[in-house]
Order: structure tokens, then sequence, then C-alpha cells
């Protein structure tokens, strides 16, 4: 019996070793040929542009819309094979700080320690979301709550801030004198991974709430005063959804997709606007006035009777001077395509924004000033 | 004949000397990877905490805020979270894992003993993601409204219920914990109390013992250690279940006596927000909590030791 196992392992590693020689020979045969095939993909490369890699990696928000574009994209132009992996905002920015990729996504823009961290780096906008106050309430005499609830920007900040704690607050009265609003507890969900959500949400109510700014801040992840922490969209859709009382910020088309019922929130002018693509991409047209050089334009509370006031954009971030001229040549192309009718159609499918014209322009002209290796023009 | 038998055994001595060999070599060399891995993991949570380690000293395990826009991190919220969540759902899992493994183990019937043990298994092997959607759907609902309600009316004046009923929040974590961690302890504990030899239920009943007695003064004292090995294993499966507990904990780094408020356990805050990190200093503090859920898991398995190694002392001791 022993001798018959012994006989056992040593027959295994044999054949392990065997199977390694084997494995390095194959290696070793195979090599020249592997990189003669490379350096023919570069001559091509340089020539007719053969087939490009292009890798991307970043924000989570807009994943969904990059894979149809993307997908779509390889139908009018097969050249580049471009993947996107969304590993969030920060793992993108980290990612396109140490040039591990071509381009990156990312729902928060720039801080100036990352501009300095990555000298050269462009934000460029794609679609832009908005952020809607879901809620699940029911009238007492037990009717669900539908659309359009109406919340100003003080209400909203009060109610994160813990200091509305009721239904029946007096300020909610007042604003929604229609409808008979419970005595019930109001039950905050805010996201608890860091997302670009939070931070289109946080950077609103800073910018209509002294309190809020100095007590909180705004960014992907804040210290909350109160509520529930839900993971991703989908994590504060359910709490809203099961929780009676409650009162969560989501995107859209979360909203949309789990029939949630969502608050008409003023406007800088005062008027309650219904959350909508076109309300966003208003807001879009509406705030170039006061778009920075950079594009790092954070969208929120803009001004225009038309504009919903929490909503954001999403970047993609690349190198104003890419380090490969094939790359460069097609990322440049992609991003030009995102602001075609046609990528807008796609966008407006899966229920993003697309950018005001000028904003499109602004993008346009940037990607115009795209060089490669070293200060040389695009070819 | 002789000549050639000769041979043939010092063939076979010579191979089996390179055999061992190898087999010797072979083994070390896997054994000595593993230990690497660790000390590279060691390495690798120290290094990256290293940042928020020097910046806040000490006070990082005490701190009880979590600012990522001031920059202030602390991990004791998590830190209460996590060992708070784990013991309260061993409590709870505990003494039925304990009545289920002694039915297995020595009542239940021959035919139907396969069949339970494979059902409770099957528990281990439900995706956490599962459980904690079936927590949010079933689980939280029922949570709020009775249970939590109840309590709240008769016994609100105890801190421990006398908060806002919410459904989500540690009581559902802890229920959650204490079901999914079942399926270890009762596994471990029946495998441990079939092991008792016979000859100690034998003895007890020949001293004319009734069944009841049998069990609880011959068989699962002789089983204590590996019972109480087999909770710590359900209790290190707690610490570090990251899943469901997120879906289910309110994820609020926040310290309160009360069982219905929202709270937060370190793995869900590293799964939580690592992705979403961009400051260095961020990213160090949630590679501060790893480093403080490894310390956690270390001295909860090094206690386990030194708990089996007590009990087994204290047994060979009375015998």
């Amino acid at each position: 019996m022993r001798k018959s196992a012994l006989l056992a392992v040593i027959v295994l590693v044999a054949v392990l070793a065997a199977g390694c020689s084997a494995a390095g020979g194959r290696d070793a045969a195979t090599a020249p040929s592997a990189t003669g095939a490379a350096s023919g993909t570069e001559a091509s490369a340089a020539s007719t542009a053969g087939s490009v890699e292009l890798t991307g990696a970043g924000a989570s928000f807009p994943y969904p819309l990059y894979s149809r574009w993307l997908y779509e994209y390889a139908f009018v132009n097969p050249v580049p094979r471009i993947n996107y992996q969304s590993i969030g905002s920060g793992g993108g920015i980290r990612q396109i700080t140490e040039q591990n990729v071509d381009f990156a996504g990312s729902d928060a823009v720039l801080n100036s320690e990352q501009k300095a961290a990555a000298p050269g780096l462009m934000m460029l906008p794609t679609v832009a979301g908005a952020v809607v106050l879901a809620y699940s309430i029911e009238t007492p005499s037990g009717e669900a709550i539908a659309n359009g609830l109406r919340l100003t920007p003080e209400v909203i900040a009060a109610i994160f801030l813990g200091q509305i704690t009721t239904w029946n607050d007096p300020a909610l009265v007042e604003l929604n004198p229609d409808t008979v609003l419970p005595d019930r507890e109001i039950v905050v969900a805010h996201r608890s991974d860091g997302s670009g959500t939070s931070f289109i949400f946080t950077s609103y109510l800073s910018s209509v709430s002294e309190e809020w700014l100095s007590r909180v801040g705004a960014g992907t992840a804040v210290e909350w005063p109160v509520g529930l922490g839900g993971k991703g969209n989908e994590g504060v859709a359910g709490i809203v959804k099961e929780q009676p009382g409650s009162i969560g910020y989501v995107e859209l088309a979360y909203a949309e997709q789990n029939g949630l019922s969502y608050a008409h929130v003023a406007n800088r002018e005062g008027i309650f606007v219904e959350p909508s693509l076109a309300s966003t991409t208003a807001a879009s047209n509406a705030a170039i006035a006061e778009m920075p050089e950079d594009l790092g334009q954070v969208l929120v509370n803009a001004e225009g009777a038309e504009s919903y006031p929490i909503a954001g954009y999403t970047f993609l971030l690349v190198y104003q001077d890419m380090p490969d001229c094939a790359k460069a040549r097609e990322v440049q192309g992609m991003i030009e395509w995102m602001m075609s009718d046609e990528a807008d159609a796609y966008a407006e499918e899966l229920l993003y924004a697309p950018l005001g014209d000028e904003v499109k322009a602004l993008v346009l002209e940037q990607l115009e000033g795209l060089t490669c290796e070293g200060g040389q023009p695009i070819p | 004949m002789a000549v050639v038998d000769g041979t043939e055994r010092e063939l076979t001595r010579s191979r089996i000397r390179i055999g061992d060999r190898l087999f010797r070599f072979w083994a070390w060399s896997m054994a000595a990877l593993l230990l690497g891995l660790m000390l590279l993991l060691i390495y690798e949570l120290l290094d990256g905490a290293w940042l928020a380690l020097s910046t806040f000293g000490l006070e990082f395990l005490t701190e009880r805020s979590w600012n990522p826009v001031s920059a202030r991190y602390g991990a004791w919220p998590a830190i209460y979270g996590t060992v708070v969540s784990s013991l309260l759902a061993l409590a709870v899992a505990g003494p039925p894992a304990l009545l289920a493994a002694i039915f297995l183990a020595e009542i239940c019937p021959r035919w139907l003993e396969p069949s339970v043990s494979f059902l409770i298994e099957l528990l281990a092997s439900i995706p956490s993601v599962v459980y904690g959607l079936w927590g949010l759907q079933v689980l939280v609902p029922a949570m709020r409204d009775p249970i939590q309600q109840w309590l709240y009316t008769h016994l609100g004046n105890l801190p421990a219920f006398g908060c806002q009923p919410l459904g989500i929040g540690m009581m559902s974590a802890v229920a959650i914990l204490a079901i999914m961690v079942l399926p270890f302890a009762i596994s471990v504990s029946r495998d441990v109390l079939r092991a008792v030899p016979n000859d100690q239920r034998e003895a007890m009943l020949a001293l004319g013992a009734t069944r009841w007695e049998t069990i609880w003064r011959a068989v699962v004292p002789f089983a204590r250690s590996g019972i109480i090995g087999g909770l710590l294993l359900a209790l290190g499966r707690a610490v570090g279940e990251t899943m469901a507990v997120t879906m289910l904990i309110g994820n609020r780094p926040d310290v309160s006596s009360c069982l219905f408020s929202p709270a937060y356990t370190l793995s869900s805050q590293i799964a939580n927000e690592f992705a979403e990190s961009v400051s260095p200093l961020h990213v160090s503090s949630l590679m501060g909590l790893g480093l403080a859920l490894f310390a956690i898991t270390l001295l909860l398995n090094g206690g386990a030791r030194l708990l089996v190694w007590r009990v087994d002392r204290g047994n060979r001791r009375r015998r």
C-alpha cells in the first residue's frame, strides 16, 4: 500500500515536471513568432492603425450607458477594441493618474490635489444625470402619495440635517397644501458607498445651505447627520421602497425603474420643476455661462426657469498629450462620436440626459487640442 | 534468484528515499508558502495603513467620527459594530445550534438524520447576497412590525429597545448573522458529539442514568472543547461576513446602545467605501480598518485556542 502511494507521488511529480518542461518548451518555440506578430501589428498600427486596444476604467454611474455606447460604436468604427471597467470614480482617477488606463470615468470633479498629481489631465463631460428625492409616504387614510410632493432647498437641507423630523412639519404642510401629510417620523436614506450620486447631492446641499456647507460639506462620501445607509442606488431604492415614511436620493433612472414616487424641487428661480431628461439638459444649457475653463463644472442649482437643480455631469478623463498616437486618435474619435445625435438617442433610451449643445461644442473644442507623443498633432 | 531479489529491494529503497525527499520538500515549501503569504498580507496591511496610523496614532482606534470631507477618520464605531453584532449573533445562534447538534447526533432516528443534515449543510451554501435580499424583503418588515414595535411599546424604557423601530439596523443584522452561522456551528458540534466514544454512553447508562442525564453529564462534557471550537468557527464567520450585513445593518458609523438603530461593521465599511475613495488618507484609513479586522480575527482565534486548551486540560484533570 505504502509503496504504491509513494510510487503515485513520484509519478505525479514526474508528470508535473514533464508538463512544466513541455510547457516551457512550447513557450520557447512560440516566443519568436509571438514577438514577430507583435512587431507586425506595431508596424501596421503606425501605417494603417490596425486594431488598437483602449482600456478605460472608473465611474459606475455611467457604466450601463458606456457599455451600450461602446457596443454601438464598434459598428461605427471597428478599428479600436475598447473596454471600460466600472471600478468606481476613485479607482478610475487612481488608474489614470498612474497611467494604467487610456481613459477614466469620474462622476466627481477633480480637486486641486488630484489635478496636481496628474498634470495635463482633462475633464470632458459626456452626459448629465438627475438625482431625485424619492419617498414612500401614505396619507393618514392609507393612500400612497404619488409624484410631485413639493420641496424647497431649505426644506431638503433641514430634512437631511435632521431638523425636520416628521412629515406633517409646518414647513412641509405649507408647501403642499393640497396633500394630507401623515404624522409620521421621516426616515432618511442615503448612499453608504462612496458615489458620484452623493457628490452631486451633497454639492447641491452645500450650495443651497450655509449650515450644510459648514457642518457636513460635499464629497463622494460624507458624514451624514442622520439616516440609514444603503449600498448603491439599488440599496437606497430598496430602503425607500421598504420603509414607510422614508425619503432618499437616487438617480432618476432608478426611481423610474423601481416605480418610486419623487419630488418636484424648487430651483434657483423658485419654480418647482419635475426631474426629467429635458429639465436636466435645460440645466446643462443654462449653466453654460458659469462653465469653468477646464469644464469641471458641478452642475447643481443652475439658473433658468426650466432647470432641475439637482443634476451633475459625469466625466471622461484623458490626458491632453497622450503617450501613444494611435490610441490618441481612437480616443478622440470615440468621444467625438459620444457627442453625436446618434449617441444622444442611446443615452435618452437609458435615461441619461444629453449635454446641452454649447457644452458639446466646448468638449469638441477641447478634443481638437489633443496631442500625442510629446506635442505632436494627432495623425 | 537471491541476488536479483537483493538488487530489487535496493532499488525500491533508493526510490523511496528520493520520493521521501521530494515529498518532504514539497510539503515544506507549501507550508512555507502559506506562512509567507500570511506575512506578506500583514506587511501589505501595515504598509497601506501606515499613513492613517502615523497621522492619527492610537486615536484611530478610539475616534468616533468618520468624516471623509474634513479628513478625520476613526475606527471605533466599526470595531464596536463588528464585535457586538458577531457576539450577539453567536449568543442567539449558540443554544439552538447545540440543541440541534445533540438532536442529530443522539436522538434523531437513523433514517431521518441524513436528510436533516443535508438541509442544514445546504443552508451554509446559500450565497450571502441571497441572505441579504431575503433579509431585506422578509426579515426586515417582520422585525419592524411586530417584533421591534412590540419591544418598543413594552420594554421601551430599556436602552436596548428605546429608539424608533426602523427594521433595518443592528437587530436585523444580528438575526441574519445568527441564521448564517447556524449551519457551521451545528455541523461541527454534531461531528464532535458523534465522535464521543460509545463506552461513555454505555458506562453512564449502566449506572442507571436516563438518556437526558447521559447526554448532559457524559456526552456533552466530553465533547465540550470541540463544541466551543465549532462555535468559535461560527464567530469567525460572523466577524468577516460582509454582504448580507451591509444590506441590513444601515451602514452608519455610530455607537448606539439601542438595538434598533443603524450601525456599521469593519468589513461593510471597507466594501462600501473602497472603490470611490480618492484621497490617500481615506484609502489608508480603510486599510487601517482592514488591519483592525485582521487583529480582531487573530485575537478571536487566539482566544479560541486558549479556551479549547483550558477546557481540554480541565477535562483531562477530571478524568
